[in-house]
């Protein structure tokens, strides 16, 4: 059942949150990608990837804070997440291809990049594929690790069983019939909340608002049902850290000390010896994966100082 | 005749190339390539119904837009197309032959037996990453897609990835030798996947009645 109307407009705004200043498209090869700013048209940009299951409202606090220092915030919704385009195919590479439409699309120039969690694992490769497209890199709770990644559909999973596999095949043999399970916005709250654990009731309230739409049957999250995290794939979080030490880019990692459902459970000191020189890695005591929304203030100002 | 099937966005076109009772087969083409029109070779003396499908972004398939083309997805078009007929031996070539293997892991009681053949994207881009980059390629929308022969001509293949498919179809399949490999080819997966007890080397026409005798 839907919430009664009246009770929804609260949850509209969330303290320190500020929808984008404007919204734009860009086509990426025919998938329509959903792109948001943040403060001053004419500032030097500055992009924000957000990670798997995501989408680009998630940094109405933290993109506020770098706006108002100045840059032109930009992010994306990724393809099947938030108000992009449903596609009928979703792999790595083509969310790595779509960042550099969206990076295109803005500038020809090399871009500081602020990513989270998978969006840090696109632009990590990204940084090494095309060194001069990135001036420098954050990553938040996004560095690989010897453990298979959640949010990443098609990690590697030497563990996956017949049942596994069969259980994704009777999803994909769905797929064009599923809908995502209407609810209040009450409900959907709770929902993400199992996989944002450590997040506020009125952030994730808020958040349905912008990541979830009204039907009249209730509200959905707009996420691609056909996306489905878990599972299994060749891709190795291995292959990136022994390639990790030759990236290019200057580096600033931070990392989460609290293990998450979402998490990449990213172990600071077994990541030190595949740093490239100079990078710096900062660990958040006390804090989940999601360290800008925990700490928006603090990872701002981290991150104002290393791009100054 | 040819029905479509829908797979996600994609509309998959599953063309019957000989009707009948007995046992049914599946074929699968290679990469860039599409379904015969007509039946010829081994496959003309299979005592069955015949049915071959185009890949996603292949021969009569639609062709989404903007690529993201990986195995596991052309895993899931042939589940699809197993879906609509049931039970079936696959037969692939190339590419087809991969994703056939994948297949025979993933539902191991209703692919009767696999027979992989030389063909186009057999190989695959190997056991680990070559140099990043980032591919894009003009889109024509039209079959077959470009960024399927790009996404698919260089997905990876580790070889402990693809011998658990291997492993779990020898486990699971109520067929001794459920997977022939019957080609010249010996991409390093595949040399792997030859180790697993229960693979055999045997040529198509051996393969093809051994699986219609227990089909």
């Amino acid at each position: 059942m839907t919430a009664p109307v009246a009770e929804e407009p609260r949850f509209l705004t969330y303290p320190g949150a500020r929808r984008p200043a404007r919204h734009r498209w860009v086509d990426s090869y025919g998938v329509r990608l959903h792109v948001c700013e943040w403060g001053d048209a004419d500032g030097p940009p500055l992009f924000l990837v957000h990670g798997g299951s995501d989408f680009a409202g998630t940094f109405d606090v933290f993109a506020p804070l770098l706006a108002d220092a100045g840059w032109r915030v930009i992010s994306w919704d990724h393809r099947g997440h938030g108000d992009s385009d449903h596609a009928a195919l979703y792999s790595w590479d083509a969310d790595v291809r779509d960042a550099l439409s969206v990076l295109d699309s803005t500038t020809p120039d090399a871009v500081p990049v602020v990513a989270h969690s998978k969006g840090g694992g696109m632009m990590l490769q990204l940084a090494e594929a095309l060194p001069y497209r990135l001036s420098k890199l954050v990553v938040i709770d996004g560095l690989p690790s010897r453990d298979p990644a959640p949010d990443v559909s098609d990690h590697e999973d030497r563990k996956f069983t017949q049942k596994t596999l069969a259980e994704w095949l009777d999803h994909r043999r769905a797929a064009h019939i599923n809908l995502r399970k209407p609810g209040t916005l009450e409900e959907l709250a709770r929902r993400r909340k199992r996989m944002n654990p450590r997040l506020s009731d009125d952030w994730l309230r808020y958040l349905v608002t912008i990541g979830a739409r009204r039907d009249p049957d209730g509200w959905r999250w707009k996420l691609d049902p056909a996306i489905r995290f878990g599972g299994f794939g060749p891709w190795s979080p291995e292959w990136s850290l022994q390639r990790l030490k030759e990236l290019k880019v200057p580096l600033l990692g931070l990392t989460a000390t609290v293990e998450e459902e979402m998490g990449w459970g990213t172990n600071h000191r077994a990541l030190l010896p595949y740093l490239p020189p100079r990078a710096e890695i900062i660990p958040f005591e006390d804090t989940g994966h999601f360290i800008h929304i925990e700490h928006p203030q603090r990872v701002a100002e981290l991150v104002l100082e290393f791009l100054r | 005749m040819t029905v479509f099937l829908q797979h996600n966005r994609v509309k998959l076109a599953l063309h019957t190339l000989r009707e009948g009772p007995g046992p049914r087969l599946l074929l699968l083409h290679a990469l860039g390539d599409r379904s015969p029109e007509r039946l010829s070779g081994e496959a003309e003396r299979w005592p069955g119904a015949v049915y071959a499908l185009d890949f996603t972004g292949h021969g009569s398939s639609s062709v989404p837009a903007g690529g993201g083309y990986t195995a596991e997805v052309l895993m899931g078009d042939a589940d699809v197309a197993l879906a609509a007929i049931g039970p079936a031996t696959v037969v692939g070539r190339g590419l087809g032959g991969y994703i056939g293997l994948l297949l025979a892991g993933a539902r191991p009681r209703d692919v009767r037996g696999v027979a992989i053949l030389d063909g186009a994207g057999l190989a695959g881009g190997g056991d680990t990453p070559g140099p990043a980059v980032v591919r894009g390629v003009p889109g024509a929308l039209s079959a077959p897609d470009p960024f399927a022969l790009v996404e698919l001509g260089s997905d990876l293949r580790p070889r402990q990835y693809v011998r658990r498919f291997a492993e779990l179809a020898t486990e699971h399949s109520p067929l001794a030798n459920p997977i022939a490999v019957c080609g010249r080819q010996r991409p390093a997966w595949l040399e792997a996947v030859l180790e697993v007890p229960g693979v055999v080397e045997e040529p198509l026409e051996a393969a093809l009645q051994r699986f219609a005798a227990s089909g």
